[in-house]
């Protein structure tokens, strides 16, 4: 057998989902049982046979990607629960195998595949989609690029008409139906203590989580995952300060973000400016424009 | 060898894994250690927290690079991203010479994220060996390539494994990092003797050694590195620098991970069989 084709077969068998009992399933992908398939490659020895040892590999891979989603999304698996987290988790890499050669990505088709496959989030699928955008948030702020900050100073004489700002690449701007982040800082308060590994404490644990995610409210929020000092941070802003920075993202002139932005609101017309000077003071301060060669 | 083309000409003494829950032990005791090596991966990042920690690891600790994904034995062509990112991070630790291991993980662009066995053919070793080439190329630094854990073998196998190890670098011309732990592993799994796997290498290039821990089952072992290094593991490690010399030798701790100062003093009990090594050759 060529290596190619090795490779192909093995991986096949291997990236298989394993069984309820998480060993390897009895049929392999092209329908032969998978003593048969095994064998075809794999040598057995004096004490495994060759459906055993491909089945440590086929193990392994699940254990490893399952560990990595869970650490990723603690989040969405207090909202779905362990046992609907777990399903979803194998019918989500089964879709969107990994294609990066580090698993920091392996989430990062989450959100859209969530969105395509609402059966999941069933009756919490806003809730879902919410956390998930968060938690996704949360792992690009850790460790995205961080270009050279503008600093407020730098703002005092700017073309409103013509300049365009650009907000730090680790940045996300989320525009959330339920205020996950505080569901998030309750879930990752609570995993702090895992060393307590009484049942009692588990059930406590669990208890209170299915508190966490049942008295969540629909309530619209936006947010800004940021960081400060290599540290994640959420930050709530209002409707107004939230388009404005969007458009920026978009590409939009300083000007034409304000103008956006106020459109609609109900900030009174002598309170404006001033909001506007203060918001984007706030933003300088917190490091969130990138220099670019307008300065 | 102790310095050698393939680490660099380095003497490197004994060092640990840089790992997450020592980093504040690290920063605010520096404790005097020979080396660190990092698993490049953890760092192959535009930015935040674990490139600040590494720069000030780097300001005053040697590092070394060590690979989990390159798959120099998988049959598709190296990930030219993966690749860019590399060579950013090589040229932020100034890392001596870069390890990766001697199997495969992804095909047709998917990743497993695991360590595969390679079947020991002469088509595997020649591609492999072409794609270790490439590799060095791009990146312009030593390479070593390291003997992985084995659970599984291959009916098309045309050789042992410390034979296609050899043809690999032969025909490479790059170093070995040789991991002991990992050969005590496959001999148990595949019923060899781990010692002539060790007096079959060649000596001359080996660039460093890793030493690890392991988990024994029932009817198999797993390369868990969640233990200290077991006896066996050590008259192999002697053997090897008896053959190889005063090599930068590793410890991995990756799971289960005790304190920065036992994992330190479970490492430095190498010493007891570098030491000889040095005695020999003052005789």
């Amino acid at each position: 057998m060529k290596l190619l084709k090795l490779q192909r077969t093995m991986a096949r068998a291997v990236m298989q989902p394993l069984t309820e009992s998480e060993r390897m399933q009895r049929h392999a992908p092209d329908g032969r049982s998978m003593r048969t398939y095994a064998a075809s490659f794999i040598k057995p020895n004096d004490r495994l046979t060759s459906f055993e040892r491909l089945e440590i590999y086929n193990r392994q891979y699940w254990f490893r990607l399952l560990s990595s989603m869970t650490e990723d999304f603690p989040g969405l698996r207090s909202v779905l629960g362990s046992r609907r987290f777990e399903a979803m988790c194998k019918a989500y890499l089964v879709d969107c195998p990994s294609r990066s050669f580090t698993l920091r990505n392996l989430g990062s088709q989450l959100e859209s595949w969530l969105r395509k496959h609402s059966e999941w989030g069933g009756e919490k699928q806003g809730l879902a989609l919410d956390i998930v955008r968060l938690e996704w948030a949360d792992v690009e702020a850790f460790d995205g690029k961080a270009e050279p900050a503008l600093q407020s100073e730098d703002l005092g004489a700017v073309d409103q008409a013509t300049l365009r700002l650009k907000l730090q690449p680790y940045i996300s701007l989320l525009d959330l139906q339920y205020p996950v982040d505080d569901l998030l800082l309750e879930v990752r308060k609570d995993d702090d203590g895992t060393d307590f590994a009484s049942n009692a404490f588990q059930e406590r644990r669990k208890r209170k989580r299915v508190q966490a995610v049942a008295r969540l409210k629909p309530a619209k929020i936006f947010l800004v995952v940021h960081r400060i000092d290599n540290s994640v941070y959420f930050r709530r802003i209002s409707a107004e300060e939230f388009a404005i920075l969007l458009a920026l993202r978009k590409g939009k002139t300083l000007a034409r973000a304000i103008e956006l932005a106020l459109r609609k609101t109900s900030i009174q017309p002598n309170e404006r400016a001033a909001s506007v000077q203060q918001w984007f003071t706030n933003w300088a301060d917190l490091g969130w424009f990138c220099q670019t060669a307008n300065f | 060898m102790p310095a050698n083309k393939f680490n660099g000409f380095t003497e490197y003494g004994i060092g640990i894994g840089l790992r997450a829950p020592h980093y504040d032990h690290i920063l605010t005791r520096k404790p005097v250690v020979d080396w660190f090596e990092i698993i490049s991966e953890n760092f192959m990042i535009d930015g935040g927290r674990p490139l600040q920690i590494l720069d000030q690891i780097l300001e005053q600790y040697k590092v070394v690079q060590h690979g989990v994904s390159m798959y120099f034995g998988s049959a598709e062509k190296p990930n030219r991203e993966h690749l860019r990112r590399l060579k950013e991070l090589v040229k932020r630790t100034k890392t001596p010479w870069l390890s990766d291991h001697l199997c495969w993980g992804s095909v047709d662009g998917r990743y497993t994220h695991d360590l595969l066995p390679m079947p020991y053919t002469f088509e595997a070793a020649k591609l492999t060996a072409q794609k270790v080439h490439e590799v060095r190329d791009f990146l312009e630094i030593p390479l070593a390539v390291e003997n992985v854990s084995s659970y599984a073998e291959f009916h098309v196998s045309e050789m042992t494994e410390w034979e296609f190890l050899n043809e690999v670098v032969e025909r490479a011309d790059c170093g070995i990092l040789l991991d002991v732990n990992n050969i005590y592993v496959s001999s148990q799994n595949h019923n060899f003797d781990p010692l002539e796997y060790v007096n079959n290498i060649p000596a001359e290039r080996v660039a460093q050694i890793h030493i690890a821990g392991h988990s024994k089952y029932r009817k198999y072992i797993l390369d868990t590195h969640d233990h200290p290094v077991i006896d066996p593991v050590w008259k192999l490690y002697e053997r090897a620098v008896q053959r190889a010399g005063h090599t930068a030798t590793l410890l991995e701790w990756d799971d289960s991970i005790p304190s920065f100062q036992e994992v330190h003093d479970e490492a430095l009990k190498a010493n007891r069989f570098l030491a000889s090594t040095l005695l020999a050759k003052a005789v």
